[in-house]
């Protein structure tokens, strides 16, 4: 009796998994939001998604062939995992998504590329740093600068501030960890510099007191630890218990007010990171209304302010993932089809002002970025040093 | 007619319906590529399933390496089969080693020699951890599936496995046949096994090994056969799974993957061929069908229900698992078979009980 | 490598032992008397560590640590009689099984529960006092934790060797059905068994967190399993031997990360599992138990 119960509920799942193709419903197309909402950057994707709904209620619709068509997100998760991804990328291709925008993490984003390419369905990234991300892949595009730029700036940056020996900490086993520190390696030894230690950890590592002593003993003026916000706090925590005063740098991950929280002000002061964006640069309008309406919109409710992890403090990568939402709508609407294929042929010719600056997109569909903001931890908040400008 | 006739007519129509299935799927595989993923993926698990059923069910050999072995297959069937003009943007940090640059081979036989990298790893494992007992053989596989997975994801590798930045680019399959004929054919050639005499073996020596031993078969030699072969097809279906998922690194083959083909395994019957395969289906799909619970959107009759989280799926999936094993520890097929004689006798009971309490 | 440095690294690596013997005690007094790895002790340790976080929320430390241990402890108790009592009777491979899906249901519910974006681990404020002395500097709880390692190791091998509870245990451990015959309350002191073993994993886990300052969902598995690979090092079954086999994965593990081999330093416990098991299978200080045939 219990068998043909469970087969009669195997049956009907299948069945209902098969039909569960989404009918193209009249007037509403669909934009897929390809994240990490659990995992180890669930914190991130969180945080991303939700810049997507803000941007979805500002902008609601899109207008096509002179029909106007109300824009529904389609969230899944892709739990930070590769295999997941692909699942998950497919679900979206089989749920008829117009665009896809995401993920938080190059390595998924890599993954779900192929996916993406064979159903011609175009997808922007809003954060993910990795080049192999839009190198492999024709549909992929990103709004972000990318991770070999950023090392670059912050070798530049620890060279213009008189360090000449930096150790490294870099997470084995993650494309964006090893990159960026790669990076930053290649240009500060082209500076003249001395890269004195490179201390690897595992991924779910907790304890740096080993790795951490070692940099203590090979004589570095500065820290290069490009990693995740997981991370951060344990390292900032356990260098001011081994003595370890050294100033620490890290690429974009580290902007986000949860690693101040989790380590401490006391232990984050001084901190150095790279990232996209700034809420407090007040030179373009454009800037200003959407860090008071996004600040606006989260304080209205509290499961908003802790999706955001805690406060309102806007991340890089939310106000990415606004200007990745409105650049999506506005290919569709210059390219006026829904068809992948034209929005795709839109996107490499679209020429746009984003909340994070101009956006435009070169052959490999990566942003033509060329600052990137340099913010360091002061009294518990970071604040905003100096752009740098690549050569 | 006679039960030989009408079973091998009604296997006649099942391989029908099935191959229509697929071509029905087959034939617009945008809109079906949801349920093309699903069945490719629990093709590959119910491979792994089956292997694992071969070593735990049948064997009676506990052992928990899988996700070691299939991270050996699915590295060499990637290294192999990524296009050698994608090589250099793939191993964009470090390089390719020299040798390994213009190596490619075509995707069966990359699968195969997936398989024997695994089985020659199993065969080496094997000779000094086989005699031990089965909760320390449990730990010891575990053992060797992490040092296999550091030993490929480390810095000294680069230049063959791409240590820690994992392989993209891997060209997938070409249609929904490939992987479910690779997969019958896997599964075709472990049952032959299981019912040839050395399943027989194989058997004896998870009833009582001593006693087996005392009528002359040499446990070593069967053992050893045993997690060769079941390497073997674990290693293919690591494979597979690289070819499915296009990228791949090592995060994906860590102990959790292991658990997952054990509860496929439990939940359709250890010792179970077709419970393994039901039991990948079933896993598999149910973890779709079942991704509305993590929705916080989703609405049951206009009523939001505030359990439905991330991360819900899982727990429901975590507790469903406990309740077989507490409760229900044949899972769905016990140690049977597929029969057309089991599936109608499941009916005719079903009428019996009815009309027995009509009756009442 | 300098002297100083070099001491650091041992201070590192015998404080990380402490909190794996702590651990280790739990596996090996499981495994002795119900011939049980328990798969799911790893992930204890790790709600452990949450419900310290949510007690310390709402109580002063002195009140929530007795709270979080409390915790902790009938978390293990529930645990054993809901998925292994109902199992004693079953083949071995059902209660492996049980408890690796105890394991996999705690983390994934700890991953629905408290998300998987780590969270911090409150501070207790005098344990984590830094400390400076020749060189080296270190925080409070990293000097307390193997003294009271120690400390309470002595403590249980008082209670297992002078007390009736004791005598119950190593009892029931040698065979259980004479000890039932003997009119030993043998659920009873199974139970006990698991408290103390939870106890104990709870102080690693107030040790090990404040030491490391936050805990996600999967903080405990792989700990967990390199604490069994210490139980089997000293001798499962054998307390002492766990203790010792703690301190020894401890500092082989923070030396292979400070030489540069972090990558290995999983795979070395592991290597090492293997090593002994085929060299030594009782361990360093078991004892040898013979096979009838």
């Amino acid at each position: 009796m219990k068998r043909k119960a469970f087969t009669a509920v195997a049956a009907i799942s299948m069945a209902m998994m098969m039909m569960s193709q989404a009918a193209a419903d009249d007037n509403v197309i669909k934009i897929g939001i390809f994240e990490p909402l659990t995992g180890e950057n669930g914190g991130g994707g969180t945080q991303e998604a939700q810049a997507a709904d803000y941007a979805n209620e500002v902008r609601p619709t899109v207008t096509v062939d002179g029909v106007e068509y109300t824009v529904e997100l389609d969230k899944v998760d892709n739990k930070s995992d590769k295999t997941e991804a692909v699942t998950a990328a497919q679900k979206l291709v089989s749920d008829g998504v117009t665009g896809v925008l995401g993920t938080y993490g190059s390595g998924c984003a890599i993954a779900a590329g192929p996916t993406f390419a064979e159903a011609k369905v175009p997808a922007i990234g809003a954060s993910c740093t990795n080049p192999q991300v839009t190198s492999a892949c024709d549909y992929y595009f990103r709004v972000c600068f990318l991770d070999p730029f950023q090392g670059s700036v912050l070798a530049q940056y620890a060279w213009d501030e008189g360090y000449t020996k930096v150790a490294l900490i870099d997470q084995i086993g993650d494309d964006y960890s090893v990159g960026q520190a790669g990076f930053f390696n290649k240009k500060f030894t082209e500076l003249g510099g001395e890269i004195v230690t490179e201390q690897q950890f595992q991924t779910n590592q907790s304890d740096f007191k080993a790795i951490l002593t070692e940099v203590k003993a090979s004589g570095a003026e500065a820290v290069f630890a490009p990693s995740s916000i997981t991370t951060a706090p344990l390292l900032l925590k356990q260098a001011k218990e081994l003595g370890v005063d050294l100033p620490f740098m890290a690429g974009d991950t580290w902007y986000n007010s949860t690693i101040i929280e989790n380590a401490g002000a006391e232990n984050a002061e001084g901190v150095v990171c790279s990232t996209f964006f700034d809420e407090a640069d007040t030179s373009s309008q454009i800037t200003v209304d959407f860090v008071n309406g996004y600040k606006e919109w989260l304080n209205a409710d509290d499961s908003r302010i802790e999706k955001n992890g805690g406060d309102d403090a806007i991340v890089g990568n939310c106000a990415l993932m606004y200007d990745a939402y409105n650049v999506m709508l506005d290919a569709i609407e210059s390219a006026n089809s829904l068809d992948g294929e034209a929005i795709k042929d839109a996107l490499a010719a679209l020429q746009t002002e984003g909340v994070t600056g101009k956006i435009s997109f070169d052959a490999n569909g990566d942003a033509e970025k060329d600052t990137a903001y340099i913010d360091i931890v002061e009294n518990g908040a970071f604040k905003f040093l100096k752009t740098v400008t690549a050569e | 007619m006679n039960k030989k006739t009408r079973n091998t007519i009604l296997n006649i129509l099942l391989v029908a319906l099935v191959v229509g299935l697929l071509c029905f799927f087959q034939s617009d595989t945008s809109s079906h590529s949801y349920a093309i993923s699903i069945i490719e993926r629990s093709v590959i698990y119910a491979v792994v399933a089956v292997a694992m059923n071969l070593l735990n069910g049948f064997t009676g050999l506990f052992s928990l390496g899988q996700a070691g072995f299939m991270a050996i297959g699915a590295y060499v069937t990637a290294i192999l089969t990524i296009p050698v003009e994608m090589r250099d943007s793939v191993y964009y940090m470090n390089g390719i080693a020299g040798w390994l640059h213009d190596l490619h081979a075509p995707m069966v036989v990359a699968l195969l020699i997936g398989g024997l990298f695994a089985a020659a790893a199993a065969a080496l494992i094997g000779i000094p951890i086989l005699r031990l007992k089965s909760d320390y053989l449990a730990i010891a596989t575990l053992g060797f599936a992490e040092i296999i997975r550091a030993f490929l994801a480390a810095p000294m590798m680069d230049q063959i496995t791409n240590g820690s930045y994992g392989l993209n680019n891997i060209p997938g399959f070409k249609n929904i046949f490939q992987p479910v004929a690779l997969a019958v054919i896997c599964i075709g050639i472990m049952v032959l096994l299981i019912i040839s005499s050395f399943g027989r073996a194989f058997k004896a020596i998870r009833e009582d090994d001593i006693a087996a031993e005392a009528m002359g078969i040499n446990l070593f030699h069967h053992k050893e056969l045993s997690f060769v072969i079941s390497s073997f097809f674990t290693g293919i279906a690591g494979g597979m799974l690289a070819i499915y998922m296009r990228s791949i690194d090592t995060k994906t083959f860590q102990v959790m993957l292991t658990y997952n083909i054990l509860l496929i395994v439990v939940l359709g019957g250890i010792g179970s061929v077709t419970g393994s395969v039901i039991g990948s289906f079933l896993i598999n799909g149910g973890q779709e069908w079942l991704r509305f619970l993590d929705d916080d959107t989703f609405k049951i009759a206009g009523v939001h229900i505030p359990l439905f989280r991330p991360g819900f799926r899982m727990v429901v999936y975590s507790i469903l698992l406990m309740v077989v094993v507490l409760f229900w520890r044949r899972g769905i097929m016990g140690t049977n078979e597929f029969s057309w004689d089991g599936l109608f006798g499941l009916f005719k009971r079903k009428k019996k009980k009815v009309s027995a309490g009509g009756e009442s | 490598m300098s002297a100083t440095t070099f001491a650091q690294h041992l201070l590192t690596g015998i404080s990380l032992g402490g909190a794996y013997a702590l651990i280790a005690i739990g596996y090996t007094m499981v495994y002795g008397i119900l011939r049980l790895i328990n798969f799911a002790h790893g992930d204890i340790f790790m709600i452990s560590g949450y419900f310290m976080i949510f007690a310390m929320a709402s109580f002063p430390w002195f009140i929530a640590i007795p709270v979080a241990l409390i915790g902790t402890v009938i978390l293990g108790v529930v645990i054993e009689k809901a998925a292994y009592k109902p199992l004693r009777s079953a083949p071995r491979m059902s209660i492996m099984i049980s408890a690796i899906g105890v394991s996999y249901l705690l983390e994934n519910l700890a991953t629905y529960l408290f998300t998987a974006i780590p969270k911090a681990y409150p501070e207790i404020p005098f344990l984590k006092k830094i400390l400076t002395f020749g060189g080296i500097t270190t925080s409070l709880v990293t000097l307390l934790t193997p003294v009271l390692t120690v400390v309470l190791v002595v403590l249980l091998m008082q209670l297992i060797n002078h007390t009736k509870i004791g005598m119950a245990m190593r009892a029931v451990s040698k065979d259980t059905e004479a000890s039932r015959l003997m009119g030993i309350k043998v659920d009873n002191t199974i139970s006990m068994t698991f408290i103390i073993g939870c106890l104990l994993a709870g102080i690693g886990a107030i040790l090990y967190f404040t030491d490391r300052m936050t805990v996600y969902p999967y903080s405990g598995s792989l700990p967990g399993l390199k604490c069994f690979v210490a139980a089997v090092l000293g001798g499962i079954g054998s307390i002492p031997g766990a203790v010792i086999g703690g301190f020894i994965i401890g500092i082989c593990e923070t030396f292979l990360v400070a030489f540069g081999y972090s990558t290995f330093s999983d795979a070395f416990t592991f290597l090492l599992l293997i090593i002994i098991l085929l060299v030594r299978p009782t361990g360093l200080f078991g004892e040898a138990a013979t096979d009838k045939v």
